[in-house]
């Protein structure tokens, strides 16, 4: 399946290592804040919501 | 309807709520089979060998490092005349993508060019106007992180963003401003004779079209974000004044 990179396999496979590192973590740290904030922001509104 | 409808944050919300799965499914699919068609089953250059491959995300991660810097201009300009929040929170939210772009460009460019060229960096006119860019783009999100209060931050952002655009323009068309330097000129080419060869040319349009929905999935989701951080930012204030 893998195709034959020949002399050139490290090469190849580190550019495409660190492109999937860094798309992952830009994705990863995206979500993980987008939840962290959606989740502050409902229990604020909740918070004044009961303190009227 | 008028675009502007877009920049009521409560009108933002609702769209981008509306688009964002699209955009996920369709730009995800864009990617993998743009890259999966690449990788395995394009061949070898006669030249480059198997660093061909390298092509499918160098060049989308290149062009979306200097088109995300346009947005962001077009989005600071809008904020700088019209005042609209949601279009400074959109800038502020690209910038960390187009930072991710450009450092995937030039890490991907220097491991391509250590067997191309011999070496992994050179002071050519693409490459150092590239790093420039880098550069403003860390310094654009440090001044956001800087300033507290977010509608000053957003004025001076903007101005940065307006200098900032030379940078992302001499990125583009330093290979002819200057004739000189090892990098080559562009790889998609309007004329057919300077274009990369049909075979590398179909599935690198598919990568381009899914670096570009990506984009647009991260910036839509990261601008709701901006969003409700300031309305959260805002609630806390009213709080701590009752």
């Amino acid at each position: 399946m893998m195709p034959d990179l020949g002399k050139y396999e490290t090469t190849v496979l580190s550019a495409y290592g660190v492109t999937i590192l860094l798309l992952v973590a830009l994705v990863g740290l995206s979500l993980w804040r987008a939840r962290k904030v959606r989740r502050a922001l409902a229990a604020q509104e909740e918070r004044m919501a009961r303190n009227g | 309807m008028s675009i502007w409808e877009y920049a009521n944050p409560k009108k933002f919300m609702e769209t981008s709520g509306w688009l964002l799965p699209w955009a996920t499914i369709l730009s995800a699919a864009a990617l993998v089979v743009g890259l999966v068609w690449g990788f395995f089953f394009t061949p070898d250059d006669y030249k480059q060998g198997s660093t061909v491959k390298i092509i499918y995300i160098h060049v989308p991660a290149a062009m979306m490092a200097i088109n995300i810097w346009v947005m962001m201009l077009a989005a600071s300009l809008i904020w700088l005349i019209r005042r609209h929040h949601v279009s400074a929170l959109a800038a502020k939210a690209a910038a960390p993508i187009g930072v991710t772009m450009t450092l995937i460009a030039l890490f991907t460019g220097a491991i391509w060019g250590q067997p191309m060229w011999g070496t992994w960096w050179a002071w050519d006119p693409r490459l150092t106007s590239f790093l420039i860019l880098f550069l403003f783009y860390l310094g654009y999100i440090a001044l956001w992180e800087a300033i507290d209060n977010p509608d000053t931050a957003a004025d001076l952002t903007g101005v940065l963003c307006l200098v900032g655009s030379v940078f992302a323009v001499l990125s583009r068309y330093a290979v002819n401003f200057w004739n000189q330097g090892l990098h080559q000129g562009a790889s998609l080419s309007l004329d057919k004779e300077e274009n990369v060869s049909d075979v590398y040319y179909f599935p690198l349009l598919l990568c381009i079209a899914g670096f570009i929905g990506l984009f647009l999935t991260l910036v839509l989701l990261r601008t709701r974000t901006e969003i409700r951080a300031r309305r959260l930012k805002a609630l806390e204030a009213r709080e701590r004044m009752a």
